[in-house]
């Protein structure tokens, strides 16, 4: 019950059927997830271009091989406090849907730790009162290896971070 | 692959070649209004014929037997028995609206508008009924590509006298196979008629070394047997090319002592090599060989050698070549860096590369290109039944036909062309007992134009109509207080008012023009085309309007400017000057807004770095460069720390990952590959006059 799903190195081929694989990273001290199926890849920290009248949670955005990408701190737009960028700081690039548009987004975390099979009946939805992270984006709760991960609902999240907060000439944040 | 999906594909391209067709017979019938030239009736008649063969195979029988009926008129009419009359142009112009609408019937799979059809039905036959020619069963015959009249009307008696059997000798050209005809299937066709038994002559099948595996060496003798009428037969052997023998003997005493000759061989005449005109005519009559062989078909503009190709193959391409641009930037910055011997050669490369990618681009960007014709081709049709149903008389003069832009522009300018052009009918020109009365011929003008200038392409609407009536414009202006009272306006800014939202002189809405699309929405389409749209008119004389668009809408010519650390681009075409600034030639105004005079003009002053909230060099206008931009009429200022490089720049859309952001209208990637934004310059005037519109006007005053 409490430890079934086990750490792998990415090529578990005996991983039962239900199970997904979620990339984790680092967040002011706790870890969360993605679906490894969502994450495209991963890149180092580089200048982004300012976009004017957006959220501060919003950086900028970058090339990414002719593709012009938003990269989004989640550090700001989960209201954590925020530290200057350093050597393990990476942007993870995914691919969200978005109301009929599928979209790829950059966001800043910490740190890249790991990547985990998750059981789907292991996961446990989360109470209504989450700490610092606004419950609606967070899809489940797992404990693995005596921690707590928080899974994300990725395309949720940015959903909501680009599409419905943006209101064109919105003030500055 | 099945056949199923295999015939799906291709009957695709018979809708598409249809409507082309269609395209080609209404222009056709549009221009015999004024000469009834027999040249221009056998391309009308020809694309009618391919249409009508092309269903026929696809078995949309109720498509192919309307086209029948049209099809014996024009054929009448290309022999001279028949007169081309008003009328009949006018029924053949409905009959081409019906074809168009049951083939989009027929494709989307819905029933078909039985009433319209029988109701033109009628007329033709009413039409057809009137001359010394007998009138056709409107069944689904088939007659052989371009066949000689009395084959035509021997056809049609035929069907009458049904024999109870045919022979058939089948002696196809060696290249059959290749043209994707295949006998066995025409065999099983047969079959489904009666009963067959074929003969194979082997007689002309050379030794098995000088055998070519995909030639034809085979001919057949058929014996059928049932109540087949002739034009069933036809219809089989309709995709048989020309070149074959192809004879046709009833058999079985039911044979009538009628004027059907006993054997009849169809020699056909050769369709590919039958005559320039063809050529000229586009595909049209090519359409049938195109859609069996499922082959990319010319348009019907009548270009030769031109190609179908999906847009977004197109844009794969474009895409790829901006990357190369990119590169090619990139690596120019970074043979400044170094310097040893090999530079020279390294530059020498770099141009090349330069060059080579220009040009490059240039031909591929010129794939996307399209004559403005195909926006264009809609307006005979248009004009000529607007005219009617207003009771003017309207000569349409197109120019410039072949001016090349993007297609999607092409296809954004299309209806708000539509609209002008219904504009300037309904309001523009008078009915001719008005122009009489001024003095004026009594058949007004209405021309179309299209032309390059500069790195644009300026469309023009023309017409020799009353003109806009500058005082009613004016006071309606200041009824709507979208001019102050006391406000003194240019003769040219009370014309472009029109394009104000809300604004409509029209004293009663008719049904051609005021149906909820205003001039506002023209102007705000043209807008977002990057482009620009100006009237001018003269009281009794006409209008002239003018729209300014952009070639393309992958590529712009940008001006780098730098506010701050961040670089921004301007479009080129929204700069009209930049100028460094004296202290004394700014004032401030109300607090906050500041204005600057220029020459006659006071210009409010934007600063980007306020705008878009970066940490700029210097605040005060005197220390930077002010760049006067245009658009809609409204000029600004536009403050900024430092003029870059002009470049052409590639536009990439920031929604496809992000969302539209105000003042923004894009994103570039520079030669360091870091993303650059491209100012909305429009968008940017448009904010900038709402706040500084009341403050100048309070300096002004």
């Amino acid at each position: 019950m409490m430890i079934t799903a086990k750490p792998t190195a990415g090529a578990d081929k005996s991983a039962a059927e239900s199970s997904e694989q979620y990339l984790t990273f680092m967040l002011a001290g706790e870890e969360y997830g993605v679906d490894i199926l969502r994450v495209q890849e991963i890149k180092g920290w580089d200048k982004v271009t300012r976009i004017p009248h957006t959220p501060d949670y919003v950086l900028g955005v970058i090339n990414l091989r002719g593709a012009v990408v938003p990269i989004l701190d989640l550090r700001r737009r989960f209201g954590l406090e925020t530290i200057a960028f350093g050597p393990t700081t990476v942007v993870i690039v995914v691919r969200v849907m978005t109301g009929r548009d599928e979209r790829t987004v950059g966001v800043v975390v910490d740190a890249v730790s790991e990547v985990y099979n998750v059981d789907a009946a292991d996961a446990k939805p989360p109470p209504d009162v989450c700490g610092t992270v606004d419950t609606v984006f967070v899809k489940a709760l797992v404990t693995i290896e005596e921690k707590m991960l928080i899974l994300l609902d990725i395309d949720r999240l940015i959903g909501n971070s680009i599409v419905d907060e943006l209101v064109p000439g919105a003030e500055v944040a | 692959m099945t056949i199923d999906l295999e015939m799906a594909e291709i009957a695709k391209v018979f809708f598409q070649e249809s409507r082309e067709g269609l395209d080609v017979m209404e222009s056709g019938l549009l221009s015999l209004g004024a000469t009834a030239d027999r040249e221009n009736i056998n391309t009308i008649f020809r694309a009618a014929h391919s249409i009508k063969g092309g269903s026929a195979t696809f078995g949309f029988a109720e498509v192919a037997g309307f086209t029948h009926g049209v099809e014996t008129l024009l054929d009448e009419m290309r022999n001279g028995v028949r007169p081309v009359t008003a009328e009949a142009i006018q029924t053949l112009l409905q009959a081409c609206d019906c074809l168009r609408e049951m083939i989009a019937a027929t494709e989307a799979e819905q029933p078909l508008d039985q009433v319209r059809i029988a109701s033109l039905n009628s007329d033709i036959t009413h039409i057809l009924g009137g001359g010394p020619s007998e009138a056709p069963a409107l069944a689904p015959v088939s007659v052989p590509t371009s066949a000689p009249a009395e084959g035509n009307a021997a056809a049609g008696t035929g069907a009458v006298h049904v024999p109870c059997g045919w022979r058939v000798i089948f002696q196809p050209v060696a290249g059959l196979l290749r043209l994707r005809n295949e006998p066995t299937r025409m065999f099983a066709e047969l079959r489904r008629l009666g009963e067959v038994v074929a003969r194979a002559d082997v007689s002309r099948l050379p030794q098995l070394d000088a055998l070519d595996p995909e030639s034809c060496y085979l001919s057949w003798n058929i014996e059928i047997t049932g109540q087949i009428s002739r034009p069933k037969l036809d219809e089989i052997f309709d995709w048989v090319d020309s070149g074959c023998r192809l004879e046709f003997t009833p058999t079985g005493e039911a044979v009538p002592a009628a004027p059907v000759p006993a054997a009849q061989t169809v020699q056909q005449p050769q369709v590919p090599n039958a005559a320039p005109e063809q050529a000229k005519a586009g595909s049209a009559a090519d359409a049938d060989r195109g859609a069996s062989a499922g082959a990319p078909a010319q348009k019907a503009a009548g270009d030769s050698g031109s190609i179908r190709v999906a847009t977004e193959k197109v844009d794969d391409i474009i895409n790829l070549v901006g990357e190369l641009l990119i590169t090619q930037s990139m690596l120019s910055g970074f043979a400044d860096g170094i310097d040893p011997n090999d530079l020279d050669r390294l530059r020498q490369g770099l141009a090349q590369l330069a060059r080579n990618t220009r040009e490059l681009q240039e031909s591929v960007m010129q794939i996307r290109m399209l004559p403005i014709s195909f926006a264009f081709n809609r307006f005979p049709r248009i004009v000529h039944d607007l005219s009617r149903k207003l009771a003017k008389k309207v000569e349409l003069k197109l120019s410039g036909e072949g001016t090349e832009l993007d297609k999607t522009v092409l296809e954004k300018i299309s209806d708000p062309l539509v609209h002008l052009v219904r504009n300037a009918l309904d309001h523009g020109l008078e009915i001719p007992e008005r122009r009489i009365a001024a003095g004026k011929q009594e058949t007004g003008t209405l021309e179309l134009a299209a032309f390059h200038e500069g790195g644009n392409i300026i469309i023009e609407v023309r017409d020799d109509g009353a003109g806009l009536n500058k005082a009613k414009i004016l006071q309606k202006a200041r009824e709507r207080a979208l001019v102050a009272p006391d406000q003194e306006l240019t003769d040219e800014q009370i014309d472009n008012l029109i394009f104000m939202p809300g604004f409509s002189t029209a004293e009663q809405i008719s049904d051609v023009s005021g149906r909820g699309v205003g001039m506002d929405v023209v102007r705000r389409n043209i807008n977002d085309l990057g482009g620009h749209v100006q009237i001018s008119s003269k009281e009794g004389l006409g209008s002239t309007i003018r729209i300014r668009l952009p070639l393309t809408l992958a590529i712009l010519d940008g001006q780098l400017v730098r506010v701050g650390k961040e670089i921004y681009i301007i479009s080129l075409l929204a700069i009209v000057e930049t100028i460094q600034v004296a202290r004394e030639r700014v004032n401030t105004l109300v607090g906050r807004t500041e204005v600057f005079r220029l020459r006659d003009e006071y210009l409010p002053v934007v600063k980007l770095c306020d705008q878009f909230g970066v940490e700029p060099d210097s605040r005060s206008a005197e220390d930077g460069l002010l760049v006067v931009l245009e658009a809609d009429g409204k000029r600004v200022g536009v403050l900024v720390d430092d003029l870059l490089a002009q470049q052409q720049v590639v536009i990439k859309s920031l929604e496809s990952n992000f969302k539209s952001v105000a003042g923004i209208a894009g994103a570039t990637i520079l030669g360091d590959g870091t993303v650059a934004l491209i100012i909305d310059a429009p968008g940017l005037i448009s904010s900038a006059a709402k706040q500084g519109a009341g403050a100048v006007a309070a300096h002004a005053a």
